[in-house]
């Protein structure tokens, strides 16, 4: 492992340890403390919607539902796709990596408004709680989609509660998408241009475009859906004058976008950790950013892909079917330039490259299942089936949480000016993703089976490929607890990290690690291209 | 250990050419999936770091082979979306001589009714050969019926009717799962189709049936609620008269027509203000919302549809196609037609007296529902 430490003072100022004291950490308006805040809390959230995926796990090993009641496999089912949505998935790398890395990117001081910063960590603890409470208290069973008018008028369990913790973790997510725009814009270092930005930047700046965009959508639909469960006002339910589909419509309007929130940041990482370990600029930089840029815009035109079996018009279902193929376009753009990055690179294999090898196929995966479908036919005998819940894992999972943990094992020496350990971390990576694809390959031929989603006891023959999963799944829990383990650890005995200890290039790695409470002495001056690494006229053979 | 299997059975029409585009999808799917690994591979291996101090030359792109890999994978894709829309398309619409079935979901069960009484619950079943239309309905939440064996699905939603329709190809016992989530027991909202020889099937039919045909059931609530006081079968009632209604296309008080399906028929059953007929009152009629169910609904909808057949209808009879949007969802593909309950089942052709008055309102409304071909399909 090559490090270019600069020699310190034993142990220099740093954000770390500039101020003391809890309220020095719940106060701060740090960008990078804020990060750190976030970083702790969708690690719960995690740990929490990961034991909630083990309980389901565990109770699907046998087709019979004798673990645990309907109800209660309901309410877990529901939890786990509330939490991992919408306090772990969508926050997760925006909230940590994006809050500490976007200013810093563009060589700033601090977020546009480092206050609103940390009001949109109190609003995401504020909504976690309600949420949190909606769990203690009994639980919701509407799925995490709150499809109506079973949301509405029908469930018995703590529907407002949790509505009410989803509509304000929302203002979070629309506080800290607004932040990064405004950042972006009007916070750039002399010399940073837009053709200069680092890739994750443009990532952000598109999922930021989402977020604030669409998030008020669902905070309006969820709060009517609010409405109808408390005063009977007839929006949703037919019974009292409203339309079911009509929710379907708002709420995918949000959350086919959303599923971009949470892929997006997962690209950016990707593009960043290419390049580095090819020590390389990224093959058809202006393409990876350009096809941020366009997902974010066509990933608003596809919602009606949810609804292929409702009764929706068939001519607007093949509208929605055909742009859904268009809005797969940018995303294989960023594939094929990904792998065309390590061409004549110098590929090396640290621990983040594994995990970006790792979402490249699988989000390949997840794409290629997507295009099944949005084909109309195909979708009909898949939609609401196990194949629906193995491709979103593929995108989500396979996809999101390698480059998170991709991503968060790259930045660690800067965030916390220790290294990880890399063969340690090699094994967690490899484990991760055979667990991962035990887990939810089986779910695909699950689903063209036939077997429907959100099951609480299923048919015997499904049973095979059930316990497949789930012996998969306790694989993919080892892959997820080693590096918690092991990068804890290394807060007090990792090696210490130098400044830039991958041979980065990038604003961020000139800063010292961990980086000074104003990241930089001096606001930078940008003279190069980004992911410079040679000058056409040096090439260095070595 | 069961047996095991790669895909479901197939037992009908609808399945027989979607296993093909099924293969096709997986096909280009791995190839590209073994493209991408390979690749991703080679270069690691074949460009590997071998020397901490090289930096290779930066290549900035190529603005060919983005083009290629974008529009290549593209056309791809068209040939899966003409594929799939082309049998999507084919699954919309009912064959005229489709046999009606009524199916009504509830918490956690699926009510299945025949035009001729017979009711089932959980189980359906169907002749081989014959093409088969599901009228749904749902008393409360969203369901969905899910035949995997059919590679056909649709959710039934309350408020409306969404319907449904197969060949069924193979003689069997196959599953049949609510595949919406709809609440506590949602996965035992589960049952079976039933394929049956077109023989066992008549023999199956004619044993059941006890109370009557759904039609005659219809007639008894309709004279307990005392419809028939106003809805006389002359001119002379403060109602429409409903001979000859079912089917026909109906000339409203503000100058729209709109066809008398189903869910014309549902609408104005618990909401009938929603449309009132050219030449009649608003606020006449009581809404029945709340006092008659979906399966009483669907069996005064099968009274009305057997006074089709009967002359002296003051409505427009002639037989449309399908209009465009379908109204509340509820297709009129095979409108009146080819059920097999016993009343005759052939549409009048009596010009009717408010035809040509329809015609001419017809001309002035581009977007009214054009009269096609009978049974024509788009």
């Amino acid at each position: 492992m090559s490090t270019t430490t600069a020699v310190q003072a034993d142990t220099p100022i740093s954000y770390l340890n500039a101020t003391t004291g809890w309220k020095s950490w719940l106060f701060t308006t740090d960008h990078k403390r804020i990060a750190i805040l976030y970083l702790i809390s969708i690690t719960a959230f995690f740990a929490l919607g990961g034991i909630f995926a083990t309980l389901m796990r565990l109770e699907l090993t046998t087709p019979q539902g004798d673990l645990f009641t309907s109800d209660t496999y309901n309410k877990l089912f529901t939890m786990h796709g509330i939490v991992m949505v919408f306090f772990f998935l969508i926050p997760s790398i925006p909230a940590t990596l994006g809050n500490f890395l976007i200013p810093m990117m563009v060589g700033a001081r601090d977020l546009a408004f480092p206050r609103v910063n940390l009001l949109s960590w109190y609003l995401y603890i504020f909504g976690g709680v309600f949420a949190l409470m909606s769990i203690v208290m009994g639980g919701v069973d509407t799925g995490w989609t709150f499809y109506t008018p079973y949301s509405s008028t029908y469930s018995n369990s703590f529907v407002m509660l949790a509505l009410v913790g989803v509509f304000i973790a929302g203002f979070s997510s629309i506080l800290t998408g607004l932040n990064f725009i405004v950042t972006v814009h009007k916070m750039r270092a002399p010399g940073m241009t837009w053709g200069r930005l680092p890739l994750f930047v443009w990532s952000m700046y598109a999922t930021s475009l989402i977020q604030v965009l669409g998030t008020p959508v669902v905070a309006i639909t969820l709060a009517l859906v609010g409405l109808e469960r408390l005063f009977h006002v007839g929006i949703f339910d037919p019974a009292i004058g409203g339309d079911p589909i009509l929710f379907q419509h708002m709420f995918w309007f949000y959350s086919h976008p959303a599923v971009y929130i949470m892929i997006l940041p997962g690209m950016g990482v990707i593009s960043e950790v290419v390049a580095c370990y090819s020590r390389k600029r990224p093959f058809g930089y202006s393409f990876i950013a350009g096809s941020s840029l366009a997902i974010a815009v066509l990933g608003f035109l596809v919602w009606g892909h949810h609804m292929f079996v409702t009764g929706q018009s068939m001519y607007a279902s093949m509208v929605f079917s055909i742009l859904s193929f268009l809005v797969a376009v940018p995303s294989a753009i960023k594939v094929f330039n990904w792998t065309a990055t390590m061409y004549k690179g110098s590929v090396a294999y640290n621990t983040p490259m594994l995990y970006a090898f790792g979402f490249i196929g699988l989000f390949t995966i997840g794409g290629l299942t997507g295009l099944m479908l949005a084909t109309l036919a195909v979708d009909v005998h898949v939609t609401d089936t196990y194949f629906v819940v193995a491709h979103f894992h593929y995108v989500m999972v396979g996809g999101m949480v390698f480059a998170y943990l991709g991503g968060l094992h790259f930045w660690w020496p800067k965030i916390t000016g220790r290294m990880y350990p890399e063969a340690w971390a090699r094994f967690a990576a490899l484990v991760t993703f055979v667990g991962f694809n035990l887990t939810f390959g089986p779910q695909f031929l699950l689903g063209y089976l036939g077997m429907p989603r959100r099951y609480h006891a299923y048919s015997p023959e499904f049973q095979p490929l059930n316990v497949l999963s789930s012996a998969g799944a306790s694989i993919l829990a080892v892959g997820y607890a080693i590096p918690f383990i092991y990068l804890l650890w290394s807060l007090r005995y990792g090696e210490k990290a130098g400044a830039n200890p991958w041979g980065a290039k990038g604003l961020e790695w000139e800063a010292a690690s961990p980086p000074p409470t104003f990241n930089f002495d001096h606001t930078p001056l940008v003279t190069e291209e980004a992911y410079e690494y040679a000058p056409e006229k040096e090439v260095h053979v070595g | 250990m069961p047996e095991f299997h790669l895909l479901p059975p197939a037992a009908a029409v609808s399945a027989t050419g979607y296993d093909l585009l099924w293969w096709y999808e997986v096909a280009v799917a791995l190839i590209m999936t073994v493209v991408i690994f390979a690749g991703v591979f080679f270069f690691a291996i074949r460009y590997r770091r071998r020397s901490e101090s090289y930096v290779p030359r930066p290549i900035e792109g190529s603005k060919l082979l983005e083009i290629t890999w974008s529009v290549i994978p593209f056309l791809v894709m068209l040939t899966f979306f003409f594929w799939g829309a082309a049998l999507y398309f084919r699954n919309q619409s009912a064959p005229p001589d489709a046999m009606n079935v009524y199916v009504v979901a509830k918490q956690w069960m699926w009510k299945v009714q025949y035009p001729n009484g017979v009711r089932e619950i959980n189980e359906l079943h169907v002749p081989v050969g014959q093409p088969v239309k599901l009228t749904m309905a749902s008393e409360d939440v969203i369901h969905s019926f899910f035949v995997p064996a059919f590679r056909l699905k649709r959710d039934v939603v309350p408020g409306r009717y969404n319907d449904m329709w197969f060949t069924p190809t193979r003689p069997g016992r196959y599953h049949l799962f609510c595949a919406e989530y709809c609440g506590t027991e949602h996965s035992g909202m589960v049952g079976w189709v039933t394929v049956m020889e077109k023989k066992d099937f008549e023999n199956w039919l004619v044993s059941g049936g006890a109370e009557g045909s759904m039609a005659s059931q219809g007639q008894k609530i309709f004279q307990q609620l005392g419809c028939s006081t106003c809805h006389l079968f002359d001119e002379q009632g403060r109602c429409p008269n409903l001979r000859g209604l079912y089917g026909s296309r109906v000339l409203l008080n503000d100058g729209r027509t709109v066809v008398a399906d189903e869910a014309y028929i549902r609408e104005s059953v618990l909401d009938p203000n929603a449309k009132i007929v050219a030449g009649f009152q608003k606020d006449i009629m009581p809404t029945f919302q709340g006092q008659l169910n979906e399966e009483e609904i669907l069996e005064v909808t099968e009274y009305i549809k057997s006074l089709a057949s009967q002359h002296g209808g003051m409505f427009t009879s002639e037989q449309t196609g399908p209009t465009e949007g379908g109204g509340r969802g509820g297709s009129i593909a095979n409108a009146g037609q080819g059920t097999l309950d016993t009343h005759g089942t052939s549409m009048t052709n009596q010009p009717p007296r408010a035809e040509a008055n329809a015609q001419a309102q017809d001309a002035n409304q581009p977007g009214a529902a054009k009269p096609a071909a009978p049974g024509g399909k788009k």
